[in-house]
């Protein structure tokens, strides 16, 4: 028996788990018919869900940590049932100011956030504006920490642009910058508006991206469906990290009704091969973005702790009291019980400090061993939850 | 008090559509904001009661932002569905409209807008189901004249002829007309 489900989801490369599920069979294989509801804001995909027009949703990582600290309307709660995707976005200049880089011996190298924090703090006296697509988002973190970390203080301003509009906002000089997933970096470069500066994982190797949401409610009541769910987007995200399939994987992406842009705009993130600016120089971004390998899905309940932390700062919460309710909505517990069976191996430990691996390491699983890749913050800095929980 | 209301629209015609809805729910302020450009600026200088927005517009975000970033100096902005019951929250999601409402305005005074606000959005829904209808129907009405054609060739019949057959396959199968051509014309399509 074929049973539906309604997903919503925002048209982003790293979308590409529910449409490859929907499209490559995966969903059918578990007796699943998925019907994707395509939104065009964060906002809407949240009230969707709340609402419970849709069963389940594609998410910013922070957007259900923001809920469990009280922050947004008042929906049923939402629990995190696996991560879709690390990394995948990437930051994009206006050319005036990689003009103004370039002249001051800038190289554009693409792998060296140090010094190019370092010339965009010279070519900006410090005052830079930077557009992130939502209040809650792997963004937003990425940025506040390479920019805190390169020597800009109070002259950094950080907004919300929703992505479809970046590239105007950059072109109109809204904004002097932003990070944002693909393909809207590549939009912006086609369209003349930016240049790009550096992928997202020179500064995080391994940052949480987009994650598989459902209301706690609705993922208890019927775990039969719920597991067939989880196993279909765990399947079709091990389908994407064959590097074989990339590039089928960003045609169908490109079609109409998904994304609905030529192949090239989502080809880049999934190759890892960028234009860089209007001059057209190619640049290598290896392991752009990851939908499964390296433990990719397990839901890190210190992924939690880490966005639980940085938004408890931000609003004016005590972040020892709010982790811990961030980190009980991150179901380890679901992805073990759904995803063994499916054939996953597990980590031994729910939780780890985060940026702690500045290379591949292996870890203790339930199978013996498997290899986690590194998770790094460029300039060093870690996070370990039970610290920060205290 | 008038109440003054801030409308989100970029489409003229919807726009005026969603004044006219709200003028008839009472006397208030209303203005149209078309211009996603500078959206958060022109919200915060005239510090609306309520804005209403397409639950679809991807500008919706940048309301989100504003919503959080009220300070204890600003006016609070709530998200409308934080603060009323859950049906009329529900409903607006259905119809497709968002409200964010200042904080401390009282329910009663909110619902009215919000009807009218639902109602509008309503009519568009319906609109855009109906325009999708008859593109539909043009869609179909093509892929059988294709599949008449290719019978009268492969059959020597005429128009009405091959329409019959067409009619009289899709009644034994109990399916569409436009569903049978389909497949004649992609059968066809592998032939050739």
């Amino acid at each position: 028996m074929t049973q539906s489900m309604r997903l919503a989801y925002v048209p982003l490369v790293d979308a590409a788990p529910l449409i490859v599920a929907h499209e490559i069979g995966f969903a059918a294989e578990e007796g699943l018919n998925l019907e994707l509801q395509r939104a065009q804001s964060w906002a809407q995909v949240r009230d969707l869900l709340g609402a419970g027009a849709v069963d389940a949703a594609h998410m910013l990582v922070p957007m259900p940590v923001a809920q469990a600290l009280g922050l947004g309307p008042d929906f049923p709660p939402f629990d995190v049932l696996m991560f879709l995707s690390q990394g995948g976005q990437a930051i994009t200049i206006s050319p005036r100011l990689a003009a103004r880089m370039q002249q001051l011996g800038h190289a554009f190298s693409f792998d060296d956030p140090v010094a190019a924090g370092a010339a965009l703090l010279t070519a900006t006296g410090g005052t830079l504006r930077f557009g992130v697509p939502f209040p809650f988002s792997t963004h937003a973190l990425m940025v506040r920490h390479w920019l805190a970390a390169c020597g800009f203080g109070e002259g950094v301003s950080v907004h919300t642009v929703p992505p479809p509009m970046m590239s105007d906002a950059l072109g109109a000089g809204e904004v002097d910058a932003f990070c944002v997933g693909e393909p809207w970096n590549s939009v912006a470069v086609e369209a003349g508006a930016g240049v790009l500066l550096l992928p997202g994982n020179t500064i995080w190797a391994a940052a949480p991206e987009k994650a598989l949401v459902m209301c706690q409610d609705r993922a208890e009541r019927d775990p039969g469906a719920t597991g067939a769910l989880m196993r279909a987007l765990w399947r079709a995200a091990r389908w994407l990290d064959l590097p074989e399939n990339r590039g089928t994987a960003a045609e169908l992406l490109a079609r109409e009704p998904h994304l609905d842009l030529p192949p090239a705009m989502t080809e880049h993130a999934l190759l890892g091969r960028f234009v860089a600016g209007p001059s057209g120089g190619m640049r290598e971004a290896p392991q752009f973005v990851r939908f499964h390998k390296g433990a990719a899905n397990f839901p890190w309940k210190s992924v939690a702790a880490i966005f639980a932390d940085q938004i408890a700062r931000q609003h004016g919460l005590v972040a020892a009291s709010v982790i811990p309710k961030a980190m009980a909505r991150f179901r380890t517990d679901l992805y073990r019980q759904h995803l063994r069976s499916a054939g996953a191996d597990l980590p031994g430990a729910s939780s780890k400090v985060e940026g702690a691996m500045r290379h591949a390491t292996a870890v203790a699983s339930e199978k013996g061993q498997m290899i986690l890749p590194a998770d790094a913050f460029f300039d060093g800095w870690q996070f370990d939850p039970d610290f920060a929980a205290r | 008090m008038r109440l003054s209301i801030i409308v989100v629209e970029k489409d003229q015609d919807r726009a005026l559509r969603i004044v006219d809805g709200l003028r008839e729910a009472g006397d208030h302020d209303i203005k149209v904001i078309a211009e996603s450009a500078g959206l958060a600026r022109h919200i915060a200088e005239r510090k609306p009661d309520i804005v209403l927005i397409d639950a679809g517009d991807p500008s919706r975000d940048v309301l989100e932002e504003l919503a959080l970033a009220s300070g204890p100096m600003d006016r609070p902005v709530a998200m409308f569905v934080d603060r009323s019951d859950g049906s009329m929250t529900r409903a607006a999601i259905e119809a497709g409209v968002s409200a964010y409402v200042v904080d401390g305005l009282q329910t009663e005074r909110i619902k009215p807008i919000l009807d009218a606000a639902i109602a509008r959005f309503h009519m568009f829904q319906k609109m855009r189901m109906e325009l999708a209808a008859t593109k539909a129907a043009l869609e179909d009405r093509k892929i059988i004249d294709r599949a008449k054609t290719i019978l009268m060739k492969a059959r020597g019949i005429d128009e009405e002829a091959a329409y019959a057959l067409l009619r009289k396959t899709a009644m034994d199968q109990k399916r569409k007309v436009a569903d049978i051509a389909q497949q004649l014309v992609m059968a066809a399509g592998l032939l050739t």
